[in-house]
């Protein structure tokens, strides 16, 4: 599991961003986006956070997930839908070859501060 | 109370490193795959063969990475190629800084392809990138038709599955199409190739290597 090892990339980053901000800004929430695809499981990720906040300056802070589905383009008929179960084949046309086009997303969205 | 849009990649310091050593790969025309299976798969296995079966004078190296021990690099080494054993000492995935320091006395323009047999783990090597053309899937043949279904990520980011151990075939009642059915339908049109020790796929397997190295030298494949 790296789940751990995502979360300290976050708060590596997010101690980049608070340098740049007003002495005594605080982050009040986080927000990430964690496609389907990503490789991580949300659950994990959630604990492996709230064990690496605690004790910290960053105990405070709030954590917010977008899981983002995974979505396909078919290159035929330029249809573009959910890929529910992996199921791939456009469901309009039939083709088999379609391309990914959303879901393996692993970002900081944002983060919202109390100044 | 205000937001900053951040919008960053979370693995954004390996993303840095992994195009800088991307940058180095394509100015060297080195071809560089990323080969991930479960533990066990039969990564090494198969990299033995292949070795044995390339003219010595291929100018090919690799990096093999593991939680513990130097087994793999040692096995490797027979085959007489330059081979570096990357220790994670717990870690479950190689990142791009451990490739970096492992390539430092390396000079790059003494090889055409790098291996790197990725640490046994189905999951976190997928989100590391290592500045690779490919990611390279292992099954093998005992471990379940469902599992591109159950680890999609990895089979979605490989160019080829090596499908392996299919010399246990017969005394298995794993449905070989059924988990290649499954491979592309989480990743439609993914090459495969079926490959064992007893030496099954193994000419396949180092023509589309060597396709690849060709395409990278022509300046044909150039990975962004
Ligand atoms: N029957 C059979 N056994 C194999 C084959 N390939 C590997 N094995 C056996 O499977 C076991 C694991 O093989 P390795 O090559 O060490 O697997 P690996 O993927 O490198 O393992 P890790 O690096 O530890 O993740 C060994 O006992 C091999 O002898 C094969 O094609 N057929
Ligand atoms: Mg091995
Ligand atoms: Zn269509």
């Amino acid at each position: 599991m790296h789940e751990l090892s995502i979360v300290a990339s976050v708060l590596d980053q997010l101690e980049e961003i608070r340098k740049q901000q007003p002495a005594g800004a605080r982050f009040t929430k986080v927000g990430l986006r964690v496609g389907e695809l990503a490789g991580l499981d949300v659950d994990c990720l959630r604990f492996g956070y709230e064990c690496s906040v605690k004790d910290t300056p960053w105990e405070t802070m709030a954590l917010e997930i977008e899981e983002v589905p995974r979505r396909q383009r078919c290159p035929k008929c330029a249809n573009e839908f959910r890929a529910a179960n992996w199921a791939t084949q456009c469901p309009q046309c039939g083709e088999t070859e379609t391309e990914l086009i959303a879901g393996e997303e692993l970002q900081i969205a944002f983060v919202e501060v109390d100044e | 109370m205000s937001q900053i849009v951040v919008e960053k990649k979370v693995l954004n310091e390996n993303q840095k490193l992994a195009e800088e050593l991307r940058a180095k790969f394509r100015e060297h025309k080195i071809l560089v795959v990323n080969i991930i299976s479960s533990p066990g798969s039969g990564k090494t296995t198969l990299l033995e063969r292949t070795l044995e079966r390339l003219d010595k004078g291929r100018r090919v190296r690799l990096l093999t990475g593991d939680l513990q021990t130097e087994n793999d690099a040692k096995r490797l080494a027979q085959w007489g190629f330059p081979v570096k054993q990357i220790i994670t000492g717990g870690t479950c995935h190689l990142d791009a800084k451990m490739i970096t320091k492992h390539l430092e006395d390396w000079p790059l323009d003494t090889f055409d392809m790098l291996i790197i047999e990725n640490v046994g783990n189905l999951v976190c090597p997928t989100s590391y990138d290592l500045g690779e053309h490919f990611k390279i899937v292992m099954l093998s043949v005992t471990e379940g038709e469902d599992k591109p279904l159950k680890y999609p990520s990895i089979f979605v980011r490989s160019e080829l599955m090596l499908l392996s151990k299919v010399d246990l075939l017969p005394y298995l009642s794993f449905d070989a199409e059924l988990a290649k059915k499954n491979a592309r339908s989480v990743h439609p049109g993914m090459e495969i190739i079926e490959t064992s020790s007893k030496g099954n796929g193994l000419d396949t397997w180092i023509a589309w290597l060597d396709a690849k190295i060709k395409a990278v030298k022509s300046g044909e494949l150039v990975s962004a």
